[in-house]
């Protein structure tokens, strides 16, 4: 890829950007959010058109007009979010969408090129098994064996690992070494150093749009790394500091949630922090988080149960009164969830405001001239990229809309902060940004429950590290590293006392 | 070369204006069409009949704007219009489409009939007789938006199909009034009510062709443009408009927003019905509105559910509908190709904002081989 360009609104998402792959090498595209290696790779991958540059495959220049003809090359891409369908068999997933198929399909056969392409690689998995009944990894792998199926020779993963447990990542990073050895190559987008580092041969880091630099592995390490990526060096491992949490300030008592498909996501649970507390939660996702956190905000009724805030048992789904009682959340999407797209970026700053009085007014005199004022104030201080504060909220990249939830959030001292996720698809010079917020808040008073997936977040922020299994707690462990083996056997179902 | 056509990643602006400009455009220009056929048709050769059609054109867009009796009969059309297009857009911005407009002002009209007839009929002040029908209207209007308010907050029903079906029962209940219990028994057998006392009419103005219906429509739109730009309301409709999820999330109540939308929306269609009754009407008739109620949803949907420009859009939709009745007076058209151009309006309205989020491209490269 030489010298490609692409603009969105407001924006120039690839600047003069070139890209070259080898045969046989996995090459990882690293940089911070909004630096443009989706855009990239889509451009590849033919979901957009470059608006300027060239694309060359062995020499020749091509145009690459759609995903299909991108396939028809030989190059496949695996998504953020995958393109299942939950209720079709593993074999029936793979062979849809292919043109060329015909119309009565052989699904014996199919079944089982795809058992044997998946034990060729290490990705076993069962061909007549219904999606829907899959983990995230395994469905991860369908996407992998259907871009093997139709041939694929390069293989573009966006962020693979970010809904995978530490277990499941060996597994595709075998998977991987072992496709590039047999002259496939890789473009492994991601933005975990540690990964990229231990599975790539050759590192590109874009950073605002524009190229940085291309460099071998083995002449580059972690520190030079993030500078690249940031363009000054980020202290990510930083002291704690060793206050004493104080009183209990949330208390969640037998509480039972069902999630959407009617089943009982969290299943009595109980849990407590105090104040000036990190409680982190570990577990794959889609094991009870996201339903423990929308109940304890109030989003989400829970079948029984108490959660009391300073000893006082609030209302199941009244989000408001949690609003005034300082409760605070960052939801994992908060494109969906925690913002409204079409208006502007002062609007959805003060979404709250007629619960946290941030700004204290009258609500038949709305003093937009004050938010405005404040929201330029918070956007300089949260350091949000925009052209202006009327932007639209959806022509925010993703860590700059997370930077707006957390600035509307924080701001207004929050008691309680429900973390979920809170620098999924951040880069590292904003998930620095994210971990001083909350560090500073717990210093400052804050209960704080941290659901991340990623184990380094959580022994870097927390105070005590919970593991949550199937709407279950299955036991706690000190934030510290040498508790990886013991956290991931919880994260895959065993009890503590069984382990110990 | 190749040509192309691509989504729009944003709307450009001019295009609010250009849209509804070209889009009216073309709807007249559909409708040349058939009034030329309809023309040829009458008139047998195609030179007569478009003179005929140029003619009819002239008459319809000259008429309602030009002269003293025109530009009144416009400004009259155009009240009941503004209260509609004022309720729906009340409910528009928050994504909930109340299409009950026509019943909602048929409920207002019946309850002011209601009140000038009966319930205050010993009323003698006319500022309180004024006020007490409008209050009875705006309730009235207010309660049968309830109902599909209620349906739709607690039992999550479709407000369309509700709101749409209760617009038959309160035409029907308005015909079962005028035809049965409340029949003017000196109305020579005519379906209607007898006439309000004097004290329940507008005061009017210029000669009686005028009333001060107008006024109030103009202040409630500026009532409006303040409440959606500057209250704690106006912003939450948005946010619920926009994102009903992060309406929640934010601590808005759905099922109160929804409520308070739905009965607001009807109660302004309702007051508009009162208005119309002390205004104009002065007496419940069979079918007095002719579709006030569908053609405000046009009005809104062309101000964009900005109050202020729904008053100007009514006021062009007013003129439209006298140029109409023009037509019909002077060149014998059928009412139904009056709805047939008002259909036109609409369709051209909605193809044209479909079309502008996209853009035509094209493209040159296209030398590099597919395979």
């Amino acid at each position: 890829m030489r010298n490609i360009t692409k603009a969105f609104p407001g924006i120039l998402a690839n600047d003069n950007i070139s890209f070259d792959l080898r045969k046989g090498e996995v090459h990882a595209l690293l940089g911070e959010n909004g630096a443009g290696k989706t855009t990239l790779m889509n451009i590849l991958f033919g979901i957009y058109k470059p608006d300027g540059g060239e694309i060359l495959i062995e020499g020749d220049r091509v145009s690459i007009s759609s995903p299909h003809n991108a396939l028809k090359r030989g190059i496949g891409m695996v998504q953020q979010h995958f393109t299942v369908v939950p209720s079709f068999t593993v074999a029936e997933n793979v062979v849809l969408g292919l043109k060329d198929m015909g119309f009565f399909v052989n699904t014996k056969s199919v079944e089982s090129s795809i058992k044997n392409l998946g034990e060729s690689y290490g990705l076993p998995v069962n061909p007549k098994a219904r999606v829907w009944t899959l983990s995230v990894g395994e469905k991860q792998r369908i996407e992998i064996l259907k871009l093997l199926y139709t041939g694929a020779k390069v293989i573009i993963l966006d962020e693979p690992t970010a809904v995978l447990t530490p277990q499941e990542t060996e597994v595709l990073f075998r998977a991987i070494r072992k496709l590039v050895s047999e002259g496939s190559s890789v473009i492994f987008i991601s933005h975990k150093l540690d990964e990229v580092l231990q599975i790539s041969d050759r590192v590109t880091v874009l950073r605002g749009g524009r190229f940085v630099g291309t460099e071998e592995r083995s002449s580059i390490d972690r520190r030079s790394l993030v500078r690249m990526m940031v363009g000054r060096d980020v202290l990510l491992d930083f002291e704690k500091s060793t206050k004493e949490p104080g009183t209990t300030v949330l208390e969640v008592e037998d509480l039972t949630v069902k999630n959407d498909k009617n089943l009982e996501a969290v299943k009595s649970l109980s849990l407590n922090i105090r104040s000036g507390e990190i409680l982190g939660i570990a577990g794959v996702a889609g094991n009870g988080q996201r339903e423990l956190a929308e109940a304890i905000y109030g989003l989400r009724k829970p079948v029984h149960g108490t959660i009391r805030l300073n000893s006082k048992t609030l209302r199941h789904t009244d989000v408001a009164q949690r609003i005034r009682a300082g409760v605070a959340f960052v939801p994992q999407d908060r494109r969906a969830l925690a913002t409204c797209p079409s208006l502007s970026i002062t609007e959805n700053m003060f979404m709250k405001n007629a619960h946290t009085k941030y700004i204290p007014q009258s609500p038949f005199n709305v003093d937009f001239r004050a938010m405005q004022k404040a929201t330029e104030r918070l956007v300089s201080e949260y350091s949000i990229s925009t052209p202006s504060t009327k932007t639209q909220a959806r022509f925010l990249s993703g860590g700059n809309l997370q930077k707006l939830v957390l600035a509307r959030e924080l701001s207004t001292k929050p008691t309680v902060i429900i973390a979920e996720h809170p620098t999924r698809g951040l880069d590292v010079g904003a998930m620095e940004f994210v971990y001083k917020s909350l560090l500073a808040h717990k210093d400052r008073g804050a209960a704080i429950l941290l659901l991340a997936g990623e184990l380094y977040e959580i022994f870097r922020l927390s105070d005590r590290v919970a593991v949550m299994y199937e709407g279950q707690i299955m036991g706690y462990t000190p934030p510290d590293p040498k508790y990886t083996e013991e956290i991931g056997f919880m994260m895959a179902g065993s009890k503590q006392e069984e382990i110990a | 070369m190749k040509l192309r056509i691509e989504k729009r990643l944003a709307v450009p602006r001019y295009s609010s204006i250009l849209v509804p400009i070209l889009s009216v455009a073309a709807a007249l220009l559909l409708m040349g069409i058939i009034l030329l056929i309809f023309f040829y048709g009458r008139l047998g050769t195609l030179s007569l009949a478009f003179k005929e059609t140029f003619e009819a054109y002239k008459e319809m867009l000259t008429w309602p704007f030009a002269n003293r009796y025109g530009i009144f009969s416009t400004l009259m059309r155009m009240v009941p219009l503004a209260f509609v297009g004022l309720g729906l857009s009340f409910a528009y911005r928050m994504k909930i489409w109340n299409i009950g407009g026509e019943g909602q002002l048929y409920m207002g009209a019946l309850a002011a009939t209601w009140g000038a007839l009966y319930l205050f009929k010993d009323v003698t002040s006319p500022v309180l007789m004024i006020l007490l029908i409008s209050v009875l209207g705006a309730a009235a209007g207010g309660i049968w938006a309830l109902i599909p308010a209620l349906m739709k907050a607690f039992a999550k029903t479709d407000e369309i199909v509700v709101t749409l079906m209760l617009n038959y029962v309160a035409i029907f209940w308005v015909d079962y009034l005028v035809y049965g219990p409340w029949k003017d028994p000196k109305g020579y057998g005519f379906p209607g009510t007898a006439p309000f006392p004097q004290q329940a009419r507008f005061p009017t103005l210029f000669g009686g062709e005028f009333h001060i219906g107008f006024f109030l429509a103009v202040v409630l739109a500026f009532i409006l443009f303040y409440v959606y730009r500057r209250t704690r309301w106006g912003m939450n409709s948005r946010i619920v408009g926009d994102n009903a999820q992060a309406a929640r999330y934010s601590g808005i109540s759905i099922i109160k927003y929804t409520i308070i939308a739905l009965v607001v929306s009807g109660a302004i269609a309702g007051l508009g019905g009162a208005v119309q009754m002390m205004g104009v009407q002065h007496r419940l008739q069979h079918g007095f509105s002719p579709g006030y109620g569908y053609t405000a949803i046009i009005v809104a949907w062309l101000a964009k559910l900005n109050p202020i420009a729904i008053l100007l859009v009514a006021f062009l939709f007013g003129g439209l509908l006298v140029g109409n009745d023009q037509l019909q007076m002077f060149y014998k058209l059928p009412m139904a190709l009056i709805s047939v151009f008002q259909g036109l309006v609409l369709f051209s309205l909605l193809g044209g904002e479909a079309i502008a989020k996209y853009r035509l491209r094209v493209s040159r490269e296209e030398a590099v081989t597919n395979e």
